[in-house]
């Protein structure tokens, strides 16, 4: 049983139509990476998952639940976090208290939790009483990641997480991504950055104009020429 | 950079002018030099400094009751994105309802060299939830309803306008239009704190619980899960909502806050002057005034602010008829809108 | 037959005929009019025939303050409905425009008089100075006022336009040598009250014969035809403007400002327009008011007569449209007058309830008025009559 399902998913926002019926899985403990075109609708489906847009046709399950059209609240308590990729989080608050929103739901001390999101994101230790609005653009990313990872989800879905950053904040953040994985803890993750996500993940999904494209291991999508010249620019 | 032109001195010359207009700064040098133009005012008037200190004081004591209505409109705006026009109101359902229970209880003798009983504070203590609750639930039964639906802000804003006149009538229906006192006739200590200024006991309680109010809020939001989760929603209603937050009950305590806010500030503004239906919408003008200049949204910026159209609002009785105190506050805040209109704690251009 | 039969029923057509050149769609415009003034001749005399006078009276005398608000209405109408401005002043605008037609009306107290009213100036003219003064300085305010606040974000402006309200009953609160305030300017004069009067010596012979029979009581019918005539002509010069080229743009602004703005249009100078035009109708309106009520003080401009009642008269009948705006002015005021009945009717149960309560009975309308701004927000926010598409009558 996958860890995620997305099965014949048709959605949009309003009367405007995104999804033409998207189908992918996620496995414990995987990297599955969606990469294609803009447009294509590749946030959207993650916005769906998480249930901050409803499904028309379709359903989502996670865990073997049916997670289809269960408000983020729900969500988040059965093992499932999201990284969105702007707004990601909360500006006046201080890093530390952006990762305890993260772990609202819990009545427990948080000690241990921050202090292993503060082990995998060591700069975020040093700064932990900043506010997270004044921090530059990888810092935030780092603090969205961790507040993100302060309920030990079982799936991880980050939203084009190299975004306007840097070169070598890039190479970082796709190296705690592969760290976070190594913990155990599946990423779902939305990508510009095509060859570096496909570098990264077990499998990958090409999504073009609302439904799926391609789908295969990583290495195999990055290898093909094919995929390459159609979906990601050469 | 090779080949570049630099800007043009005009353009590049305006666009500082607006910078350092628009900045901190001259927000603050406005203030100043509309205190320094009270100061002339009143001294032209041949107004001792006595009475201006006197009169400074009083702005103060004043500031700490709209304090508490400012920060409840604040926090509102703040987790709601909504301006409660109502809110005037609920300081005066907060008297009226502290006059009510105060009738029921035994009368007693006065503390300690204060003009009011046990039964005030009682009373105050049982206002605040009260009122707190009402808040929440006048909020399920209208705007909620209109947030769901994505209503524009003037549908909020007519509603809130209805609740506002809606209570007011219920007021006037059960008190009727005289004015009322929580107490009469009873001696009202006073006591010389310097220079010849002289205020009320009563005045000095009144002070402090304001401050310990805004104490105990600023310990809230900065200390507990549930304030923090009020600033987390002001900042990012969406991330809230992802990070699991469970909105609807943030939404709960905000009003429970902002309300018992409003009813306590009611209830110490009535024992200070006395209670009337209109009392709260008079007090609206100057508690949007002072939360627009200390930014909207910002809960220092509402301390701020109050504090400061407080003293505005009685100083300028130095020189113009009392009743024009709110309007001094108004005033204030349309020439601060105008140098500054993101107020005194807003980001900058 | 009762001798003021005729005279009233000519009056009484007046107002009939203007709703039905507004609301007859005819080809030809000579028939049309015809076709009106026949038809309201007909319906004027049949009513003054069939109902008894006291009623007809009552129903005029709604029909005229309904249509007073009407005006109030269609002037916030140009501003909210049409350009999206947020006023919730609309006190100060009607306030100044009433106070301003009593001043250029009244004459100067003189003798014993004025030991009991001042007033900072008093010119004695008729009734249409008052009326015309009272839209220019009401658009004087606006112009004043607009300049800073206009630019503001929307609730901004709204308290911006709270405060302006407040501000302006304050003055019109303290300064006596201003408006007598607190008193009221009474005696203020009624256009063509000599008509119902002792004749008015400007008009033909054979007029004032005509018209003998009427007595001051039945004043009423001479003003209404008074305001159904200035509220057909503002009515009539608003749709016209909402269908010119100047229409037009303050509905672009309205929908989408920043795409307004770059297809050249100077957006501020645009609402600004719209709020003074707003302004000036709520003024004329306050004349109207205060012509009718003869006594006024700043009490009759509070924030639930002067501004909350008319946003919803405005949301009732469909913002955005002048017929809505009209329409909901006197559905409105009609549940006002009967909220008035009710209460007076229910009196005993308010005194078993408790003894204080039927003397506060205007407060219970308030509830009342309060719970249907409520209910119209929450249930019927586009108002009983929908905006209608609009077609332009020019191209740009």
């Amino acid at each position: 049983m996958s860890l995620l399902t997305v099965e014949g998913v048709v959605s949009g926002y309003g009367e405007m139509q995104v999804l033409r019926g998207v189908d992918l899985r996620v496995e414990d403990g995987e990297i599955v990476s969606i990469v294609g075109p803009n447009g294509a609708g590749k946030s959207t489906v993650m916005k769906l998952v998480f249930g901050l847009l409803k499904p028309w046709e379709g359903r989502v399950t996670f865990a073997g639940e049916d997670i289809s059209g269960m408000p983020p609240e729900q969500i988040v308590r059965r093992g499932l976090c999201y990284v969105p990729q702007v707004d990601n989080v909360f500006p006046t608050l201080t890093v530390e208290e952006n990762l305890e929103m993260g772990a609202y739901i819990l009545d427990e001390p948080l000690k241990a939790r921050k202090e292993r999101v503060y082990e995998l994101f060591p700069r975020l230790a040093e700064r932990r009483t900043q506010r997270a609005g004044k921090m530059s653009g990888g810092e935030r990313q780092m603090v969205a990641m961790g507040r993100a990872l302060m309920l030990d989800p079982k799936l991880l879905m980050l939203d084009e997480p190299s975004a306007g950053l840097a070169p070598l904040l890039v190479d970082l953040i796709f190296e705690k991504v592969a760290e976070i994985n190594r913990t155990g803890v599946a990423v779902l993750m939305v990508e510009q950055n095509a060859k570096r996500s496909l570098e990264l993940a077990h499998r990958g999904y090409v999504l073009a104009t609302g439904r799926n494209q391609v789908e295969g291991p990583g290495a195999q999508l990055l290898g093909d020429p094919e995929v390459a010249r159609l979906y990601l620019g050469g | 950079m090779v080949g570049a032109r630099p800007l043009p001195r005009g353009r590049s010359l305006r666009r500082t002018v607006a910078q350092v207009v628009g900045s901190r700064w001259s927000l603050l040098g406005l203030l100043a030099l509309i205190a320094l133009f009270i100061v002339v005012m009143a001294s032209l008037q041949g107004v001792s400094g006595t009475r201006m200190l006197g009169l400074v004081v009083r702005g103060v004591l004043l500031g700490g009751v709209l304090a508490l209505g400012a920060l409840g409109v604040t926090l509102v705006f703040g987790v709601l994105k909504m301006a409660n026009f109502a809110h005037g109101d609920y300081m005066t359902l907060g008297a009226y309802l502290g006059l009510v229970v105060m009738t029921l209880l035994p009368r007693g003798a006065p503390i300690l060299g204060l003009g009011f009983g046990y039964e005030f504070v009682v009373a105050l203590l049982v206002v605040m939830p009260l009122v707190g609750l009402i808040a929440y639930g006048l909020d399920r039964l209208t705007f909620r309803r209109l947030r769901q639906r994505r209503s524009a802000p003037v549908m909020m804003a007519m509603a809130a306008l209805g609740l506002a006149f809606g209570v007011r009538s219920i007021v006037y229906m059960v008190f009727g239009a005289d004015f009322a006192f929580y107490y009469q006739g009873r001696a009202r200590p006073v006591v010389e704190l310097f220079a010849g200024v002289r205020v009320r006991t009563d005045q000095l309680f009144i002070l402090g619980a304001a401050v310990l109010l805004i104490v105990l809020v600023y310990l809230l939001l900065e200390r507990s899960k549930t304030g923090k989760a009020m600033r987390a929603m002001a900042d990012n209603p969406d991330l809230a909502r992802i990070s699991g937050i469970p909105t609807e009950r943030v939404v709960f305590w905000t009003w429970m806050v902002g309300g018992a806010l409003a009813g306590a500030g009611g209830m110490l503004y009535g024992l200070d002057v006395q209670l009337r239906p209109e009392m709260g919408w008079w007090l609206l003008l100057p508690l949007f005034a002072a939360v627009i200049l200390g930014t909207i949204g910002n809960v220092y910026g509402a301390l701020l602010g109050a504090f400061t159209m407080g003293i505005v609002w009685q100083v300028s009785s130095a020189f113009v008829n009392p009743a024009y105190g709110p309007a001094a506050a108004f005033v204030v805040m349309i020439l601060a809108l105008l140098v500054r209109p993101q107020g005194l704690m807003g980001g900058g251009r | 037959m009762d001798p003021t039969v005729l005279p009233r029923t000519v009056l009484l057509a007046v107002p009939l005929y203007l709703l039905l050149v507004v609301v007859l769609r005819g080809r030809s415009a000579l028939v049309k009019h015809a076709v009106a003034v026949v038809a309201a001749l007909a319906v004027a005399l049949g009513l003054t025939v069939l109902l008894p006078a006291g009623t007809l009276s009552y129903v005029v005398t709604f029909l005229l303050m309904g249509s007073v608000y009407a005006v109030l209405t269609l002037g916030l109408n140009v501003q909210w409905g049409y350009t999206g401005l947020f006023n919730i002043g609309i006190a100060a605008f009607f306030a100044i425009g009433a106070f301003t037609s009593a001043l250029f009306t009244l004459r100067m107290p003189t003798g014993s008089l004025a030991a009991f009213t001042q007033q900072a100036f008093g010119l004695g003219a008729p009734f249409w100075v008052g009326l015309l003064a009272a839209g220019v300085v009401a658009g004087a305010l606006a112009l004043l006022v607009g300049g800073p606040t206009l630019r503001l974000r929307g609730d901004y402006l709204a308290i911006a336009t709270i405060g302006i309200a407040e501000l302006v009953r304050l003055v019109f609160q303290n300064e006596r040598w201003l408006a007598n305030g607190p008193q009221p300017l009474r005696g203020l004069p009624q256009p063509l009250s000599c008509l119902s009067g002792a004749g008015c010596d400007w008009l033909p012979g054979f007029v004032n014969a005509f018209f003998a029979p009427l007595a001051p009581r039945d004043y009423p019918y001479v003003y209404v035809a008074i305001v159904a005539l200035v509220l057909f002509l503002v009515f009539v010069g608003l749709e016209r403007a909402i269908r010119s080229p100047w229409g037009r743009v303050l509905r672009a602004v309205r929908e989408d400002e920043d795409a307004a703005a770059m297809s050249g249009k100077n957006v501020a100078a645009f609402r600004m327009q719209a709020f003074v035009v707003g302004a000036v109708i709520m003024g004329m309106g306050g004349s109207l008011y205060a012509h009718y009520v003869v006594a006024i003080d700043y009490g009759h401009f509070d924030p639930l007569y002067g501004t909350f009642l008319i946003w919803v008269m405005l949301m009732l009948g469909g913002s955005g449209n002048n017929r809505g705006a009209v329409l909901g002015a006197l559905l409105v005021w009609a549940i006002w007058t009967g909220a008035s009945f009710a209460v007076d009717a229910l009196r005993p149960t308010l005194a078993a309830i408790s003894p204080d309560l039927p003397q506060r009975g205007p407060y219970v309308r308030f509830l009342l008025i309060s719970l249907l701004m409520l209910f119209i927000v929450l249930y019927r926010p586009r108002g009983v009559l929908p905006e209608e598409k609009v077609v332009s009558l020019t191209r740009d």
